[in-house]
């Protein structure tokens, strides 16, 4: 039983972006508003992050600038999953932009900006 | 004692955010009300009830069960920050104790993402030039999508707005703006010496132009940043950056020695292409994010 | 000790998450949404990464919760009214 604590604690940060992108892709689906989708979107793409930077980190190491000359690979974190995040960091707020030009462009239509409302003004269209 | 409960409640509510009720003689003129909805909604029909409590329920269950999937995964995953992870290879070591001799930076992030693995920063750029021409697309203002009543309403705030321009934006504006472009400029040319590079430095640079165009209106700033400023300058920093990274693939993935020397490390002249590269992310990210908002806010660059 | 900050501030997380979809005003959630971007910065900085904090602080706090408030004031959901 300690020891499954103790692993819990040492875990925390993946628990903790597994339960964030839970909680974010269930605001995705469940919500009415189409902002708090888009909130909801970002909460998940963040825990992503979250999930694939944690996996750098080595305990005890510094961050991956060479100083005093010193090259060993012992004395930095992995710096690669680094990279990875900052482009991703990036694309995730250029696919927020249009999702938020795509709301602006709904509500100038339909002047709602509720899910349930704007499916049953479709269908009273389509009849 | 009625004039301090009274004034205890108009302190309550303006803290709450109800109205702006604590200097009643300071309000502004009502701006026209916004569009009434055009449906009205009655009682759901059965069937659309049933869909959605059924599409409640399966989302529900969707959700659960790959949250438990991915928590077991977890559980088996190696742990978090011990030294013998199979993520660390001889590819790390092979960036980290060869990085400064091979790319000339000694930020290691940064000369990854600009000279191992380059073509990464083009696609992300590229990502970057899609997004603001899709939403330009979606909000750029013509004949063919403006609406007469959304049209009067703007045109009357905008009339306000011009009237009482706010001076304490005003001035903060004048003290922080050529701080924040500063500050912006150096992160970018510092983006091998230390953290930051081009990303960091252009979106500080566009958030500084986002206060700029928000503190002194949008036709101070179209004097010097219009549609063919916007244009001149995306395309040729995107297209620069694809002329110089991609000659590689047509000689067998092998680098070219570029002219330009490597330099003594921890110099801001140092790292070859990785300057010139840090400068043209910079300038796209910053072009893309001031271009945002003024599509979103004025429908026009 | 470094592990008890991490444990608040993954705390904190939560809260600003859970706080930001159970509001019923716009304006709010997208305030309490910069307030876990920001969060989210300083736990990369606690992860030795600091490219990234400085890039989530500028791009996540800044810009991505400025277009939110543009597009809540052109879906005329600002000036104190509840969302429906």
């Amino acid at each position: 039983m300690k020891n499954f604590f103790a692993e819990l604690i040492n875990d925390r940060f993946m628990i903790a972006a597994v339960l964030l992108f839970g909680l974010g892709f269930m605001n995705l689906l469940l919500q009415k508003n189409l902002i708090k989708k888009i909130i909801g979107f970002n909460v998940m793409d963040s825990s992503i992050f979250l999930f694939l930077a944690s996996q750098g980190y080595i305990n005890g190491r510094i961050a991956p600038i060479i100083t005093n000359g010193v090259f060993d690979a012992e004395v930095y974190i992995n710096p690669i999953p680094s990279g990875l995040v900052l482009t991703g960091i990036v694309v995730s707020v250029s696919v927020t932009a249009f999702f938020l030009a795509l709301t602006v462009r709904l509500y100038g239509i339909y002047k709602t900006v509720d899910f349930d409302e704007i499916m049953l003004l479709i269908n009273k269209e389509a009849e | 004692m009625n004039k301090e409960t009274n004034f205890f409640k108009r302190l309550n509510d303006w803290v709450n955010g109800e109205a702006d009720r604590l200097f009643p003689e300071l309000q502004e003129t009502d701006t026209p009300k916004a569009p009434e909805p055009v449906a009205t909604i009655g009682p759901l029909p059965n069937k659309d009830v049933l869909f959605l409590t059924s599409y409640q329920a399966v989302a529900l269950i969707v959700v659960i069960g790959m949250v438990s999937i991915l928590l077991y995964t977890v559980y088996k995953l190696p742990l978090f920050g011990v030294a013998d992870n199979p993520a660390v290879n001889e590819v790390v070591e092979r960036y980290v104790e060869k990085g400064l001799e091979e790319t000339g930076a000694v930020n290691v992030v940064a000369g990854m993402i600009l000279d191992y693995r380059a073509f990464d920063t083009l696609g992300e750029s590229s990502v970057l030039l899609l997004a603001i021409t899709s939403v330009m697309m979606l909000l750029l203002k013509d004949e063919k999508n403006t609406d007469p009543d959304e049209e009067l309403i703007e045109a009357h705030e905008a009339v306000i707005e011009d009237h009482n321009r706010d001076m304490i934006l005003q001035t903060m504006t004048i003290i922080l703006m050529p701080a924040i472009m500063l500050y912006g400029i150096y992160v970018i040319l510092n983006g091998h010496l230390s953290p930051g590079g081009g990303f960091s430095g252009g979106a500080i640079l566009g958030a500084g132009l986002i206060l700029f165009a928000s503190g002194f209106g949008h036709n101070r700033v179209k004097k010097f940043f219009n549609m063919n400023t916007f244009r001149a300058l995306t395309t040729t920093a995107l297209l620069g950056y694809g002329i110089l990274k991609t000659y590689s693939f047509l000689l067998g993935a092998n680098h070219l020695p570029t002219g330009i020397p490597l330099g003594i490390p921890g110099a801001i002249f140092s790292s070859g292409l990785i300057f010139v590269l840090d400068i043209c992310v910079g300038l796209i990210v910053a072009c893309t994010m001031y271009g945002f908002f003024s599509v979103f806010s004025r429908g026009e660059i | 000790m470094n592990v008890i900050y991490e444990l608040i501030l993954i705390v904190f997380l939560f809260v600003c998450a859970i706080g930001a979809f159970l509001s019923e005003r716009l304006l709010i959630a997208v305030v309490i949404f910069m307030s876990y971007s920001l969060v989210m910065s300083v736990i990369w900085a606690l992860l030795q990464s600091p490219d990234l904090a400085i890039t989530e602080a500028a791009v996540g706090a800044g810009v991505s919760g400025i277009l939110f408030f543009i597009t809540l004031k052109r879906i005329h959901a600002l000036k104190g009214t509840k969302d429906e």
